[in-house]
């Protein structure tokens, strides 16, 4: 193999040094994980009782307030786990700069629309704006 | 990308088929892995079959046999053969281990003896650990002190020395490190379980003036938090010490200094 550059081990492994974060992404996962398992649940259910209705009585009950205000945390707690999550998966698996930039991009792009998508949902019912 | 397939003059072969002792009785078969960085061929597996009337217990033993008895240049590291330097772990049967002390009598069929995962190859079954000791390095794995030395030695209260126990019997074999798939991936920003947990040992050593900065030294997204407790540390460990508790450990001091 050609040699490029010489540095020793140690410099290799210290790189550019400790990115001085990191506790945050892991806290904010925790949370979230915490947070979604009571919301899944009360989402599930909210789902399940929505089966069989009509659309005026289905926009009725995810419009009421209660229901709304539920929904919307199980929207924002499933999209903030899905980024944080799917940007580890990213960063263990693709390697190639260019690649990876473009995808730690489009995952913080993507979950935001999904997550104001499915927000204004919501309001929109709440509110018939 | 991760690379799911190896690169052609990494794809291992069939070897050697070396033959059999004559008039033994009771044998035993080993696939080892064979790389010659010199002869320009690829790494390919080669068939022993071991007289164990004439051999000890271990699978260390019946390496050396192979190398006394058959091919002197099969290329392996050893020292102490009794578990204490960490020099022959390798990939025994599928698990990372010591060959010293993995008894022969534990093993089903044909030994297959490979190399420790993921580690560039010097030959047949010596890994290149440098990036694993530089990490060991990267760590500082000794004893910071801001006060003046007192005059015999830095004590300790028994109880602050038994929070050093199942830590300090680390013999850096990296059975660990090599098992665990966060590793495979980023053996470049990653420190791997075995230099955390010399980190955690040093952290909590009550004598030591310098545990933020180590902590310091860990806050990054890479170094410590690509560990997402799979365990494959702890079920490698020779020594029987638990890496995937000791770096759950640092994330909590992490957190009790920033959160809670
Ligand atoms: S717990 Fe898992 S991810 Fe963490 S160091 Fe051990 S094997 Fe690797
Ligand atoms: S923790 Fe166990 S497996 Fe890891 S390097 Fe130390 S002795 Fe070896
Ligand atoms: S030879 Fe020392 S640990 Fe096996």
């Amino acid at each position: 193999m050609k040699v490029t550059s010489i540095r020793t081990p140690l410099a290799k492994v210290r790189g550019l040094g400790s990115a001085k974060s990191g506790t945050e992404h892991w806290w904010e996962m925790r949370l979230t994980a915490i947070a979604l398992v009571p919301l899944t649940f009360a989402a599930v259910v909210i789902v399940i009782s929505l089966i069989g209705r009509n659309h005026a009585a289905v926009a009725q009950i995810l419009g009421s307030p209660l229901v709304a205000i539920i929904m919307l945390l199980f929207i924002y707690s499933t999209t903030l786990h899905m980024r944080l999550g799917l940007q580890s998966v990213i960063e263990d698996y693709v390697h190639g700069k260019a690649m990876k930039t473009a995808l730690l991009i489009a995952n913080t792009f993507l979950t935001i629309v999904l997550w104001l998508a499915c927000t204004y949902a919501i309001l929109k019912l709440s509110f018939g704006v | 990308m991760v690379e799911f397939t190896l690169p052609k003059n990494s794809r291992v072969t069939d070897g050697k088929v070396w033959p059999a002792p004559v008039g033994a009785a009771n044998t035993r078969e080993f696939r080892v892995y064979r790389w010659n960085p010199d002869d320009g061929k690829n790494p390919h597996v080669d068939t022993f079959t071991v007289d164990l009337d004439d051999c000890g217990p271990m699978v260390l033993d019946a390496l050396l046999w192979i190398k006394n008895k058959i091919d002197p240049t099969l290329t392996f590291r050893r020292s102490c053969r009794e578990g204490i330097c960490g020099s022959c772990a390798m990939n025994i049967d599928g698990v990372n281990t010591l060959a010293c002390t993995k008894d022969l009598g534990e093993i089903k069929g044909p030994v297959k003896v490979n190399p420790l995962p993921h580690q560039p190859v010097v030959k047949d079954l010596v890994p290149d650990l440098t990036n694993f000791f530089a990490q060991h390095a990267l760590v500082q794995p000794w004893l910071q002190t801001d006060t003046v030395a007192p005059e015999k030695e830095w004590t300790q209260s028994r109880e602050d020395r038994e929070k050093l126990d199942g830590l300090y019997e680390c013999i850096l074999c990296a059975c660990c490190s090599t098992s665990c798939p966060e590793y495979w991936w980023n053996p470049d920003r990653y420190l791997g379980p075995a230099a955390l947990l010399h980190a955690y040992r040093w952290v909590i050593d009550s004598r030591d003036e310098a545990s933020g900065e180590r902590l310091d030294l860990l806050e990054d997204p890479f170094r410590l938090y690509r560990c997402v407790t799979i365990m494959n540390c702890s079920k490698a460990c020779p020594k029987s010490l638990n890496p995937a508790k000791a770096i759950a450990e640092l994330k909590k001091l992490m957190i009790e200094r920033q959160k809670t």
